[in-house]
Formats: structure tokens, C-alpha cells, sequence
């Protein structure tokens, strides 16, 4: 079957395919090109490359199963599609999270908006030639990874945020390791604002180029730094603020053009924003945790296990090193008190018989968490706009319908409009700038 | 302008068009018949109520009722910072719907996608095609009776 732009072309006009596997395309996504000389007539993105049927998977899990799926979707911020869809589940339950646990999810999803952008910016430079940015970036994602790593304990698909509160609480030594990654990433900025502001080949690239006029981006519905880009002022943490975000002082930049270096530089800075946030953040929580070693002289589970038949073991349980920052101490901290959603404590599960059926009744099919009846919405400011999940709940324990409001699937649809009458060479800068992520636009 | 005022305006207009208004864990729900989304969104989408954004356009299916479709609009104003929901039932002998592309931008490949999964036809949509699934896919992913691990037969390569 002939696609529009086939049907559509002029004769005289040649027809170029840029994808669906391009080294200069981030995703899997496809550009059919009309083109006249260079000048691009026509255009015609085509997604669905790397779609994986996420609704339809996550119709048959169940609302604990199907967190890890979320991971997925934008695999630059893992942590704020844990938080989207963590934070719906909640407002259906109506959960009260710990102060500590939501300052941690502060923490949390501000890194991943900062990585989110760093690997953006870093695409869009290299692929305008600047290859010297993209190592700084990437490296500045390191520091922020190796943080992410240490608590979470995955540097993609963590996993991390979960119903009723966080998984573990920080590492040991959280402070001095967040206070390097801040670092970091400051200086990388500073020399990145450094390399590019003012960087002729870069502004001619992308000054002007890919114009979005307000009202065109409303009417697309772009939401985050595309929107904010041309000046209109919508954030969701101020809009309707979630967590603790409207405790916390923080700017919201715009820009005035709506260009591909407006969208550039409402990510930079953005991103100080971030740090700014992170470090207000930091400074609410404690450095030690209630259980700060890994308790290693205590009894072998199977031991304990076996004594908790006759009666209640004395000693402590060992846990294995994987449950870090989950042990029984810090559940006040890191949980929602409502036991009915949570995971029991490990300590519980081996040694006492109410610890061992909470641990059934949650896990088994039926049972687990059952939110009421009814229809939600509850979105998150993703890194690349408003992260939205619409879920229906018919009162089991799967959601009898989710639908994700992915933010890149409206921005990448004004594509088509936005490079009409430019060249070639522009997609890439402009495809650069959208920061277009095929796990969520294509889901 | 508050929530209220909007809601009640929108029940003097078009008071015979809307099935129920209602709220659930805090969102605003307006149950409406599916030949009046147009007047109406049209109407919230003026001054001064300005619900200039589609913030999402979904469809869920309820396999066992007889109005089986359900469209789900999330309506957004800038201006007033509010969020609607606006819902619309189908049926399946009857499954169109008028398409708000006229209105908003990105609901052309909003409902392209609610078309590749449920099926639904949209009526004044300028190029209603499949959008992640591919050309020769049979049947609508997202229905509940399409069985979760169903394969479809392998398509023959593109020539030319």
C-alpha cells in the first residue's frame, strides 16, 4: 500500500527515506522526505517500530507486577515513570507517603530529569559535531548514574519507587556521593554553556531553525521543555504540585522563540534548576540510616526459619545484601504505614507466621493490592513533559485498562509541521532537540 | 474562573446533550452523547473558558456492556488551570465517532492510535491509518477479546 506521501509526491520531486534505523535517529522511527533540491516540500513520520503491546501487557499483570514494565518506557528516567505510576496507584488508595520517602523521590526523579536531559543535549551536539559535549555529558551522567546505582542498585530499570513509598533507603555514605554528582554536573555545565552559547556553527544550526509559535504548541499539546521553550509558562510541579515541590524553591525557565537553541537552552537551564532542587532536598534528610550495616552476624534465614517453628528467634535475622536499605528498621522511614499495601518486612516473613501469610496475601494472584472501582488520572512532569497514566480499575488486582499519556508522542507529531521548508540537514538538529524516546512514543 | 462556574455553564447549554456529571478521586467527569463532543468541546475550547489543550484522547473497552466503547477526552485550559474529562459511549454495531482533528493537532494521530487498537472510526479524520501496528494486521490489539499471546501470520516482504 502506497504511503501518503507516496500518493501525494509531485512527479518531478524526489522521495528520500531517513530511518527507521539512521545513525543520526535516536529510535527506531521513520522520515519520508519530499524533497526539492535540499528544501524539504513534504514530509511523513512514521512510528510503531518499537512497539510492544505495553497496555495490553499490563492489562494482565498485576498492579505490583507490572512496575519493572514501566521502567521501559523511557529508559533515560526510569524513576519518573516509577513515580507516575506509583503516584496513581496511590491517589486511587489514598496512601500517605513518609516525609523521608517523598524527599527521596525528590531526589529521585530530579536526577533522572538531569540525565534525561544530559543525554538529549549531549544527541543533539554530537550530532551537530560537537563530539567534546557529549563525552562531558555522558560523563556527568556517569556521576549521576553511579549514585543511582548505589541505592538503587540498577542504573536503568531500578525499579526503585514503589506503592506506599521507596524500595530501600539510601545507601550509606548517600551524602558524599550526591554532593560529588552535584558537583559534577555543574562544572560539565558551566563548560558546556561555555562550549556552545556562543558557538557560531552551533547557533547557525540551531538559531531559528524549526520555529514553534505558542500556539502551535498548544494546539499539538506539547507539554515540558518543548512547551516551556516557547514561553508558555506550564510546569506540573507548579501547576499542581506533587510530593513536597511546593515546599521547595525553585524557578521554572522559558524561553522566547520556541527554536531548536531555545529548546537547548530551557534544558540547561532546567537542569540547574534540578541541582537547585536536589540540594534544598538534601538537607532535609538524615546521612545515617536507622540500620547502617549490613547486619552480617546474624542468623541464616534457613536457621531462623526453622527455630521461629518452635519460638521466636532472639538473635537477628542475616538478609541477604540485595535487601539493603530494607531492613526492618527503616520500613517507618521508607514505607506507607498502611500494611495492607506494602511488602512485609523479610525479617517478619522468616520468623513470624502474620510476617509469612502478608507475604502470601500480597504476592497471590486475587489478592495483593485492589484498589476501588473507578477511573483515575494523575500525572508527573517527566523529562520530556507532562507523564500522565489514565487507569481504570474494575476492583481486581489487575488494571482492567492503563493507558499512558506519553509526552513525546504529541511532540514528535508536530515533526511533519516544523521541518516543512527547511533543509536536510535541519531534521537533525530538530529531531535532536524533541528528544524523542521510542519506548514511550511507541509503547 | 472557577470549576464550578464552567460546569454549570456547560449544564445550561447543553443540558439535554450531557448524561451525568460527576467526580471521582478528585478528577471531573462529564458523561456526554457521543453526537454532542463537538459543540461541546467546541464550546469549552472558547473564551472564556479556553480548554485549549488535548491533553489525552483514549478509548476503553467494556466488553460486556452494550454501549461497549467508551472515548476518553482529557481536556486541559492553560488559562484556568483545570482539567476535564469528557466521556462518550459507542456502540459497537455503530462505532464512529466525529474526530477533533479540526480542533486540535495532535488528536490526528491521537485517534489514528485509537483507531489501530480499538477499531473505532472517526468521521472527518484526514488520513485514518494504523500507526504502530502494520498494514495486513488483523483485528484491534487493545479489545478485550483480542487473546493476549495471539500471533498473526508473518507478512510478505515489500517490493518496489
Amino acid at each position: 500500500m502506497p504511503t501518503r506521501i507516496q500518493k501525494e509526491a509531485r512527479r518531478e520531486s524526489m522521495l528520500l527515506n531517513m530511518g527507521p534505523s539512521h545513525p543520526a535517529m535516536h529510535g527506531t522511527i521513520r522520515i519520508m522526505l519530499e524533497l526539492d533540491g535540499e528544501r524539504i516540500l513534504n514530509s511523513e513520520v512514521e512510528v510503531g517500530y518499537l512497539h510492544r503491546g505495553f497496555e495490553k501487557i499490563c492489562e494482565n499483570r498485576t498492579y505490583f507486577n507490572l512496575l519493572p514494565y514501566t521502567d521501559r518506557l523511557n529508559y533515560v528516567s526510569p524513576l519518573i515513570n516509577n513515580l507516575g505510576y506509583v503516584m496513581t496507584i496511590e491517589k486511587m488508595l489514598g496512601l500517605e507517603v513518609p516525609e523521608h520517602a517523598q524527599y527521596i523521590r525528590v531526589i529521585m526523579s530530579e536526577l533522572s530529569r538531569i540525565s534525561d536531559h544530559l543525554t538529549c543535549l549531549a544527541a543533539m551536539a554530537m550530532e551537530c559535531g560537537a563530539f567534546t559535549v557529549f563525552l562531558y555529558k555522558i560523563k556527568a551522567r556517569e556521576f549521576i548514574w553511579d549514585f543511582i546505582e548505589r541505592t538503587t542498585g540498577a542504573r536503568m530499570t531500578t525499579s526503585y519507587i514503589r506503592i506506599g513509598g521507596v524500595r530501600a533507603n539510601l545507601h550509606e555514605g548517600w551524602r558524599e556521593d550526591l554532593i560529588k554528582a552535584v558537583k559534577e554536573t555543574r562544572l560539565v555545565l558551566k563548560d558546556v554553556h561555555a562550549l556552545l552559547d556562543k558557538n557560531k556553527i552551533f547557533l547557525n544550526r540551531t538559531r531559528d531553525i524549526a520555529v514553534v509559535s505558542p500556539e502551535m504548541a498548544i494546539n499539538y499539546g506539547w507539554t515540558g521543555p518543548c512547551l516551556r521553550s516557547t514561553g508558555v509558562y506550564y510546569d506540573v510541579r507548579k501547576a499542581y504540585p506533587y510530593l513536597v515541590y511546593d515546599q521547595i524553591d525553585f524557578e521554572v525557565p522559558l524561553g522566547e522563540r520556541g527554536d531548536n537553541f531555545d529548546r537547548y537552552m530551557v534544558r540547561m537551564l532546567e537542569m540547574e534548576q534540578s541541582l537547585r532542587i536536589i540540594e534544598q532536598a538534601m538537607k532535609k534528610l538524615p546521612d545515617r540510616s536507622p540500620a547502617s550495616e549490613l547486619n552480617t552476624e546474624g542468623l541464616e534465614p534457613a536457621e531462623a526459619i526453622k527455630m521461629a517453628r518452635v519460638r521466636q528467634p532472639e538473635k537477628k535475622v542475616k538478609l541477604s545484601p540485595n535487601l539493603q536499605g530494607m531492613e526492618k528498621e527503616n520500613y517507618p522511614l521508607i514505607l506507607t504505614s498502611d500494611r495492607r499495601y506494602i511488602m512485609p518486612p523479610k525479617e517478619d516473613v522468616y520468623t513470624t507466621i502474620e510476617g509469612l501469610i502478608r507475604h502470601f496475601k500480597y504476592f497471590m494472584r486475587g489478592h495483593g493490592i485492589r484498589p476501588p472501582k473507578g477511573e483515575v488520572y494523575f500525572s508527573v512532569e517527566g523529562g520530556n513533559g507532562e507523564l500522565g497514566y489514565y487507569i481504570v480499575s474494575d476492583g481486581s488486582d489487575k488494571p482492567y485498562r492503563l493507558h499512558l499519556r506519553a509526552p513525546c508522542f504529541h511532540i514528535v507529531s508536530a515533526l511533519e509541521e516544523m521541518i516543512q521548508g527547511h533543509y536536510i540537514a535541519d531534521v537533525i538538529p530538530t529531531f535532536g532537540s524533541l528528544n524523542m524516546i521510542g519506548g514511550e512514543l511507541d509503547r | 474562573m472557577e470549576k464550578e462556574v464552567i460546569l454549570k455553564a456547560l449544564q445550561d447549554k447543553f443540558a439535554q446533550d450531557i448524561i451525568r456529571l460527576g467526580q471521582q478521586f478528585g478528577d471531573d467527569i462529564i458523561q456526554i452523547k457521543k453526537k454532542a463532543l463537538l459543540p461541546i468541546v467546541n464550546f469549552l475550547r472558547k473564551e472564556p473558558y479556553e480548554f485549549t489543550m488535548l491533553l489525552d484522547l483514549t478509548c476503553v473497552d467494556y466488553l460486556d456492556d452494550e454501549e461497549r466503547f467508551e472515548m476518553v477526552y482529557h481536556l486541559f485550559s492553560l488559562k484556568n488551570n483545570i482539567r476535564l474529562r469528557i466521556k462518550a459511549r459507542l456502540k459497537e454495531s455503530d462505532l464512529k465517532i466525529d474526530s477533533v482533528t479540526s480542533i486540535w493537532k495532535n488528536a490526528n494521530w491521537l485517534e489514528r492510535e485509537v483507531y489501530d487498537m480499538f477499531g473505532v472510526q472517526f468521521e472527518g479524520h484526514p488520513d485514518l491509518r494504523r500507526i504502530f501496528m502494520y498494514d495486513g494486521f488483523e483485528g484491534y490489539p487493545l479489545r478485550k477479546d483480542y487473546p493476549l499471546r495471539k500471533r498473526q501470520p508473518r507478512i510478505p516482504l515489500k517490493r518496489g
